[in-house]
């Protein structure tokens, strides 16, 4: 049901510096509020939970409920002051983690 | 008043809509008594002030599949002055709650951007909660041609 997820994250930054970074995965996010063709509730699929962080650091995280759009977009930003890597993981309802990861060289 | 041809259109898109999901629903939406429930306990007991936090939002969302929402939040974002997360709620989808984001001294600002689902024409809130507590709100109206959340 997830695609691969797609990450923007500069590849050079200089140290101290904000960076925006831009994520987005494909996932139908099934709200839990639509009808199949029978009128019965399909069951809520969704993506609830996103992680970012670097270099084993927490750095954002978000909490999603039904009312997220299909194939999540977070845009966010970090304060980098040296090289490393940023790991991004996605919690689907059934358990699944989708994961992404990023380097930055900091100079 | 001078009623242009693009205020009409909209006004009465979003009559039919509303007319539509008046037929078609019978699930119960959420209220804005709902939201300051929420709020208030967020806030640990105290409504949240305004100010701090910009919640940007489309005024007209022509589909209400995927609206494009940023907030932020004016912080140092260093010590003693530090956003913990902002939660985003809408007063008249199926469920209150949208998204909380959480923040961290590495996040450098309190910004941050996602897309959202709306039901119909309804004010999106976003409540800023600082690292002592405090709990800041901004709220703006979203008009919804096209309901987002089936049916």
């Amino acid at each position: 049901m997830a695609s691969k997820p797609r990450v923007k994250v500069p590849k050079t930054a200089s140290a101290g510096e904000v960076i925006t970074i831009k994520t987005l995965i494909s996932h139908n996010m099934e709200s839990g509020q639509r009808k199949d063709k029978e009128g019965n509730l399909i069951p809520r699929k969704i993506i609830n939970k996103f992680t970012a962080e670097f270099n084993g650091q927490p750095v954002f995280s978000a909490d999603m409920h039904g009312a997220v759009s299909a194939n999540p977009y977070m845009e966010f930003t970090a304060k980098v002051q040296e090289s490393g890597t940023f790991k991004f993981a996605w919690v689907d309802d059934d358990g699944s983690v989708y994961e992404a990861d990023a380097n930055i060289e900091v100079s | 008043m001078k009623m242009n041809r693009r205020h009409a259109m909209a006004m009465s898109a979003g009559a039919v809509v509303f007319a539509a999901t008046g037929l078609s629903s019978t699930r119960a939406l959420a209220t804005a008594e709902d939201v300051d429930k929420a709020m208030m306990q967020l806030g640990g007991g105290k409504m949240p002030e305004a100010g701090k936090v910009t919640l940007t939002a489309p005024e007209i969302a022509e589909n209400g599949n995927t609206v494009p929402i940023s907030v932020e939040v004016d912080s140092a974002m260093s010590d003693g002055d530090m956003v913990s997360s902002v939660t985003i709620y809408a007063e008249g989808n199926p469920n209150p709650d949208v998204v909380t984001f959480n923040f961290s001294a590495m996040s450098g600002t309190a910004t941050a951007s996602t897309r959202m689902r709306l039901a119909k024409t309804q004010n999106v809130v976003a409540v800023a909660k600082m690292a002592d507590g405090s709990t800041y709100m901004d709220k703006k109206e979203v008009k919804v041609t096209i309901g987002g959340c089936g049916g």
